[in-house]
């Protein structure tokens, strides 16, 4: 349905479920792709099988000199980069009270101080352009908050309100920057949760299942499609009706 | 009138959509000639492509007016 032949995205976090799937998705509706994380070999093997059009950059995002390369790479790579999709993020889950600072800063600092780095350098390239996607992964907890994620859902909330702020700035130059925030979806993460657990969860989402990476991907595809120029600044939920916000 | 200014004249004309003759030396390009915070960011990236030099951002944050401009990059390049 969308047609991204000619454009070129660079995904990061695309070693994991979600990540995988938002740059197949990109690449099957024509897009070159440069893919990154921090292991290589899952990205090697998500590369073989895209073929054509995929590139591998390994980045970790916890340092800042490699985060401010990443995209001067990409755009040597690929020539340009149209659309950059700040997947990545970790997670160090804790009670508040007990939350130590090396948990907060560290989570901190990849999932948000490393997307506004990534935005900061792919904007140049956009603007010239006159043409550009940002799209964050936010989560449904930056919006509800969880018990035991105050760093995470703080770090997701983060990257809404930046997601606005910079949307106002470039909006007036092709440039469009939304989120999407995904409730829970079947990951390798979930896969880890007992059946007592999923159940849990399952009765919190009215559409009785969880997400797969896939209707994510879709999401991330709309986004980054010409036909979605007009929409900027949103916040795109997918969770099965667990927020309705 | 000097290269560098009559490059610098056409690449403001261009960007900003003005006419040449509004582009005087002491023209502010967001006060007279209708720029936005954004558009004096492109001018500078534009400078830089144009003349080959590199404009650090505490500089940039100098170059108010056409003539600050010719200024900065005749001594820069």
């Amino acid at each position: 349905m969308f047609d991204l032949t000619g454009k070129t995205a660079l995904i990061t976090g695309a070693s994991g479920g979600i990540g995988g799937d938002i740059a197949r998705a990109l690449h099957a509706a024509g897009a070159t792709v440069a893919l990154s994380g921090t292991r290589e070999a899952p990205l090697q093997e998500l590369a073989a099988e895209l073929g054509e059009r995929a590139h591998v950059l390994t980045c970790n995002l916890s340092d800042a000199t490699a985060v401010e390369a990443l995209p001067k790479q990409a755009a040597e790579v690929m020539g340009s980069v149209d659309i950059l999709v700040n997947n990545a993020g970790i997670t160090k889950d804790n009670l508040f009270m007990r939350m130590k600072d090396e948990e907060w800063q560290s989570v901190l600092d990849v999932n948000l101080t490393s997307t506004m780095r990534l935005c900061r350098g792919v904007l140049r390239g956009m603007m010239k352009a006159r043409w550009g996607r940002i799209i964050n992964i936010s989560s449904i907890v930056g919006a509800t908050g969880n018990p035991g994620q105050g760093n995470y859902a703080a770090s997701k909330a983060g990257m809404v309100g930046m997601s606005k702020s910079l949307a106002y700035e470039v909006a007036n130059r092709g440039i469009t920057v939304n989120a999407v925030a995904p409730g829970f979806i079947a990951t390798a993460m979930t896969d880890k949760l007992n059946d007592t657990q999923k159940d849990a969860i399952l009765t919190q989402i009215p559409a009785g299942r969880m997400g797969d990476s896939k209707e994510i991907a879709a999401a991330v595809l709309y986004l980054a499609s010409t036909e979605a120029a007009y929409v900027t600044g949103t916040t795109l939920h997918v969770n099965g009706g667990m927020a309705m916000i | 009138m000097s290269d560098v200014a009559d490059r610098v004249k056409k690449i403001v004309v261009e960007h900003l959509g003005v006419e040449e003759d509004k582009v005087t030396e002491s023209a502010s390009f967001i006060d007279d000639l209708g720029a936005d915070s954004l558009d004096t960011v492109e001018l500078v990236m534009a400078f830089e492509e144009e003349f080959g030099i590199e404009i650090p951002d505490d500089a940039a944050e100098t170059i108010q007016t056409f003539g600050d401009a010719v200024k900065f990059i005749s001594e820069a390049s």
